[in-house]
Parts: structure tokens; C-alpha cells; sequence
């Protein structure tokens, strides 16, 4: 017969026990964080890190770069907060129209992208997200350049009051595990697996038989539903939604963010994302500038670890030994 | 090898046919007036010299590009205006010149993306990757009868040149298709590996409809029971084989020098 080079990897000793421990410990740390932290620190952190996990399920996953998420991210914040304060509706129903409104929207906007590919999917996508930035300065509900202030928190399910900083804390540790939980399942499913392919080749994809662009404007909505996920409880954290989280430079802040942390893994944009939010509110106080500084770390990554914090450690000998592995 | 052997009762079916099929880019025509019949259970050849425009006839007939004139019967429906991967679903799949594997997935996982579709399991986002395993029997299956059991675990990329190509034509079968589009599927392989192809696409063709871009004369000449020379984007020359090699014009243009 043929004669065939054996290349088959030896089977990993159960990566399975080394990834539980991680996520315990992670889950720990993250449960008695409060003690040791600024509660509203931790909730921006955990909302921004949610934030980022949903836009790399488009750009890690994917392979697609938008260029628009902060109209997601802050369109989020002002649905919710207008129906937490306006509505009186309860904080998980808030969050709902939050999340129902950044996915229609994301429907629209996807719709209009996956058009084109590349550097036109990206712009578009910017331009659709200024349009929305336009729309949320003059629109009646915004409140302009004020923004929609002093949204109560109001009570979880009827009883759990989060005006206490703790509860809210643990509220939105919840939202956040279900958030990224329900990422993993993506990532990790059938349909997971047609993204991936489609990121691969997608030709080849389109050759096997698939409607790429309803692949993509699934994953699209998804992404943006998560992201406003994100946003909605980010509006009850800080109280507030203004024009800052739909402008263009949040949509910059979250690419870098996923960036830094390691495109394609999963919790790399968590990692990114506590790395831009812990520089911003130390750098605050400073007389530092802290666009200048993130934008060093920027290029620090870029250079000198290209696969991002936590995509270098899972190729490094250690991560691979604990079986992580990291595939760009 | 022995010459391919026509069906002995008569022609068989026409199952992808183009008619005055022209493609003009800008200003160039690199496709003109091409009309093509592929046969059911038979190997049809499309070769011809660099530039004739072989990939962009691949290209027009699996409708990854528009053409600007003519038409495309599949199978007895008209494809001429259908998207690139209805007709796919449709049963006309192909394979590229430049091997097209999903570089960062497995063997088992580039051939299990093969048969997700059509077996209803590529929607689900909410069920785990396990759902999967029940694609395993037929993926081996298909791995096996390309001989990559071996490489079954490894990822695409690591294999060599060769080995990806057998890949994507697994990949290819996975979906059961009724017409086979291969783009140059010897090109850059081995010497075993030229033998294996070759006896898969005999295989595959007892019950499939294959054309097939080859610049390995040797290889059409056993393989295929017809070939269609192009030349300037236009059919030269049509035929089995030792009736286009003995055409004048198709040595002169093409084959002068294969033949002694």
C-alpha cells in the first residue's frame, strides 16, 4: 500500500482535570474578590470582560472584525436603563430589552456587513455603529449629552435589593458565568464548528454546501445579543448609560481588549479586558495619560507576544503540558 | 492499467451540461462559447496549456463565479443564476486547485464538517460537540478508504502537500455527491499517492459523474474516457483520448512534445 508518515500527537494526559482546577480557582477568586476590591471595580471589570468574550466569539471564533460593537454595548445600556427608570420594569426584564434590542439591532447591522468581507466587513460595520451614535445624541430617550442618569438598580426578582453593592456584585458575577457559559456552548457545538470552518476556509465551506452568510449573521446576532448582555448590566452597575459607550472609541477599547488577552481563546478578552479596565482606573489618578500607556501595552503585544496574554501561555511548553492549546 | 472501458449499453445520462458558456473579465474574455456534457459514471478530462482558462470553466460551473453569458444544467434543472453552495447541496461538489482543508482542524474534524450538513447537525449551538461522535463511524469509514487512518488525529496543517489533497477529496465525498469537480487533485503529490488517487477516482466514478482538470497525460490517458482540450478559453478539441491526441491542432498547441 502507501507508505504514510505517522504524525498522530500522542493522546494529552486528561487536560480535562487541569482545566476544572483553573476554573475553580478562577470562580473562587472571583467569588471573594470583593473583600479584597473595589466592588464597582470588579463589576465594570467583570462587564467589560463579558463584553470582550462576546466579540471574540465573532473575531476569534469567526474570523469576522467588527468595527461597530459599542453600538451593541451602549445601545444595550440605554434600553435597559430607559426601561429600568422609565418602564419600571425589574432588572432582569430591564436586561432582557437590553439584550432583545442590541440583537435586533445586531441583526440589522450584520445583515447590511456580512455583505462584504474584510476591511469593507469592518467599515461597514464602524459606519452602521456611527449612524447609531448620531441617532442616540439626538434621539428624545438618550437624553442627548447628558445621558440617561441615576437609573435605579431596582430588585432582583422582586426581592433581592441591588442598591447594596454586594448583591449587585454577585448579580452580575451570575450574569457573567451564564454569559460566558453560553459562549463556551457556541464555541463547543455543532454550529461552533461551522464558524470555525468558515474562519478556516471559507470557500471551502461555501464548496461543502453551507450558507456562510447565514452562519455569519447567526453568529453576528449572537455576539451582539451577549454584548448587550454586557451593556444592559453595565447601565445598572454604574447607574448611568451616556454616549461614551456607543462612541467608536469603545468599539476600539474591546478589539484591543480581545487583542491583548489572545484572539480565539476564551478566556483570553477576560484577561485583556482586566488588563485595560485595572490600567484605566489606576492611570486615572495619575498624571499619566492613559490613552498613551494602553497604547504601549498595545504595541508591546503586537511585537513581542502576538498570540496575546493568555493565547502565549497556552503555546508555551507549560500550557501545552496542562493541554490547553491554541489554535490561530 | 487498462483503458478506460465505455458503458456497453450506450451513452450514458448527461447529468451537468453548459451551454455557449462565456465569461468576460473587464475588457478579456477568458471563457467563450464553451459547451461541455458530463457523463454519468464516467471521467471526463478538461485539460489544456496554462491560462485556457480550466479553473475558470471549474469556477463557472460550481458558480463560484457569475458567467457573463450561456447556461448551466444540473441534473436537468438550470443552475446558471444559483448560489455557489445551493448547488453544492444540489450534489455538484469540488475541490480546488490549492488544497482547501480546514487548516486548524483535525483530520477526523475536517471530515466530520463534510457530513454535518447533511446529516442536520451543523445548526445546533446549543448542543455539546459530543453530539458529533455519531458522525465517527462514517468519518472513518471515509478516512479509511483514502488511506489516512494513521493521520486521523493529526491536525491539517502537519500533513504533507499530498496527504492534504487526499484529505480534501474525503472531505469531497463526504457528501455523497452525484458530479465530482477535481482541480488539478495530483498536482504536487507523490508518486504512491498519484496511483491511490487515481484508483479512488476509478472507484468513485462506477457511480459519479467526475470531470477533472489533469496536466498528467499518463494519468487522463488510463483514467478518462473523455477529454476536452481548451485553449484561449475555447474548446479546441473533444474526444477520448487517442482521438484528441491524434488531432493536429491539439499537438501542436498542447501536446507536441508529450508525444514521440
Amino acid at each position: 500500500m502507501t507508505l504514510t508518515l505517522d504524525i498522530e500527537k500522542p493522546k494529552e494526559k486528561s487536560p480535562v482535570v487541569a482545566q476544572t482546577v483553573f476554573l475553580g480557582i478562577g470562580l473562587a477568586l472571583l467569588i471573594l474578590a470583593p473583600l479584597f476590591f473595589y466592588p464597582v471595580f470588579l463589576m465594570k471589570l467583570l462587564c467589560f470582560a463579558l463584553f470582550a468574550c462576546a466579540f471574540n466569539l465573532l473575531l476569534g471564533y469567526t474570523g469576522l472584525l467588527s468595527f461597530g460593537h459599542a453600538a451593541f454595548f451602549g445601545g444595550a445600556a440605554y434600553f435597559t436603563a430607559h426601561a429600568v427608570k422609565e418602564w419600571g420594569l425589574p432588572p432582569e426584564l430591564g436586561i432582557l430589552v437590553g439584550v432583545a434590542a442590541a440583537a435586533f439591532l445586531g441583526l440589522i447591522v450584520g445583515y447590511l456587513a456580512i455583505r462584504r468581507q474584510g476591511i469593507y466587513f469592518a467599515m461597514i460595520t464602524l459606519a452602521l455603529a456611527q449612524m447609531f451614535y448620531f441617532f442616540c445624541l439626538q434621539a428624545e430617550f438618550t437624553k442627548g449629552e447628558d445621558g440617561i442618569q441615576s437609573v435605579p438598580r431596582g430588585h432582583l426578582f422582586g426581592f433581592i435589593d441591588l442598591s447594596q453593592s454586594t448583591n449587585m456584585y454577585y448579580f452580575v458575577l451570575g450574569v457573567f458565568v451564564i454569559g460566558v457559559a453560553i459562549i463556551w456552548r457556541i464555541i463547543h457545538s455543532p454550529f461552533g464548528m461551522i464558524l470555525k470552518s468558515i474562519r478556516e476556509n471559507e470557500t471551502r465551506a461555501v464548496s461543502l454546501g453551507y450558507s456562510v452568510r447565514n452562519y455569519k449573521l447567526a453568529a453576528f446576532v449572537m455576539s451582539a445579543a451577549l454584548t448587550g448582555l454586557a451593556g444592559g448590566v453595565k447601565a445598572l452597575v454604574f447607574q448611568f448609560a451616556t454616549l461614551t459607550d456607543v462612541g467608536w472609541q469603545m468599539s476600539g477599547e474591546v478589539i484591543l481588549m480581545t487583542l491583548l488577552g489572545g484572539i480565539g481563546t476564551l478566556i483570553g478578552p477576560l484577561f485583556g479586558a482586566g488588563l485595560v479596565v485595572t490600567l484605566q482606573n489606576y492611570l486615572a489618578t495619575s498624571e499619566f495619560p492613559v490613552t498613551i500607556i494602553t497604547g504601549l501595552v498595545f504595541m508591546a503585544c503586537v511585537l513581542v507576544f502576538r498570540r496575546g496574554i493568555v493565547g502565549e501561555f497556552y503555546h508555551s511548553r507549560l500550557g501545552r503540558k496542562l493541554g490547553f492549546e491554541h489554535r490561530q | 492499467m487498462g483503458a478506460p472501458v465505455n458503458e456497453p449499453n450506450g451513452v450514458p445520462r448527461v447529468v451537468l451540461s453548459a451551454r455557449g458558456l462565456r465569461r468576460d473579465f473587464g475588457g478579456f474574455t477568458a471563457v467563450n462559447n464553451v459547451n461541455l456534457d458530463v457523463h454519468h459514471a464516467r471521467v471526463h478530462a478538461l485539460i489544456g496549456p496554462n491560462g485556457a482558462g480550466k479553473t475558470t470553466v471549474f469556477n463557472l460551473l460550481t458558480k463560484f463565479l457569475q458567467p457573463t453569458d450561456g447556461t448551466i444544467t444540473l441534473l436537468g434543472e438550470d443552475i446558471t443564476r444559483t448560489p455557489p453552495d445551493k448547488v453544492a447541496r444540489m450534489g455538484l461538489v469540488r475541490s480546488f486547485q490549492i488544497s482547501a482543508v480546514f487548516p486548524h482542524l483535525t483530520v477526523l474534524d475536517n471530515v466530520r464538517v463534510a457530513l454535518q450538513r447533511p446529516n442536520g447537525l451543523a445548526t445546533q449551538f446549543w448542543k455539546p460537540i459530543s453530539a458529533l461522535d455519531g458522525l465517527n463511524a462514517k468519518a472513518d469509514q471515509l478516512i479509511r478508504s483514502v488511506g489516512l487512518d494513521r493521520e486521523r488525529n493529526a491536525v491539517a496543517a502537519d500533513l504533507s502537500y499530498g496527504r492534504k489533497r487526499v484529505l480534501e477529496i474525503a472531505t469531497t465525498l463526504a457528501l455523497d455527491p452525484k458530479v465530482l469537480l477535481l482541480d488539478e487533485p495530483m498536482a504536487g503529490m507523490g508518486h504512491e499517492d498519484v496511483g491511490m488517487v487515481a484508483e479512488i477516482i476509478r472507484e468513485v466514478a462506477r457511480e459519479r459523474a467526475v470531470l477533472m482538470v489533469e496536466h498528467n497525460l499518463s494519468v487522463v490517458s488510463t483514467l478518462c474516457h473523455h477529454v476536452t482540450v481548451l485553449q484561449r478559453g475555447e474548446i479546441l478539441a473533444e474526444g477520448d483520448y487517442a482521438q484528441v491526441s491524434a488531432d493536429p491542432r491539439v499537438r501542436t498547441a498542447y501536446m507536441g512534445t508529450e508525444e514521440a
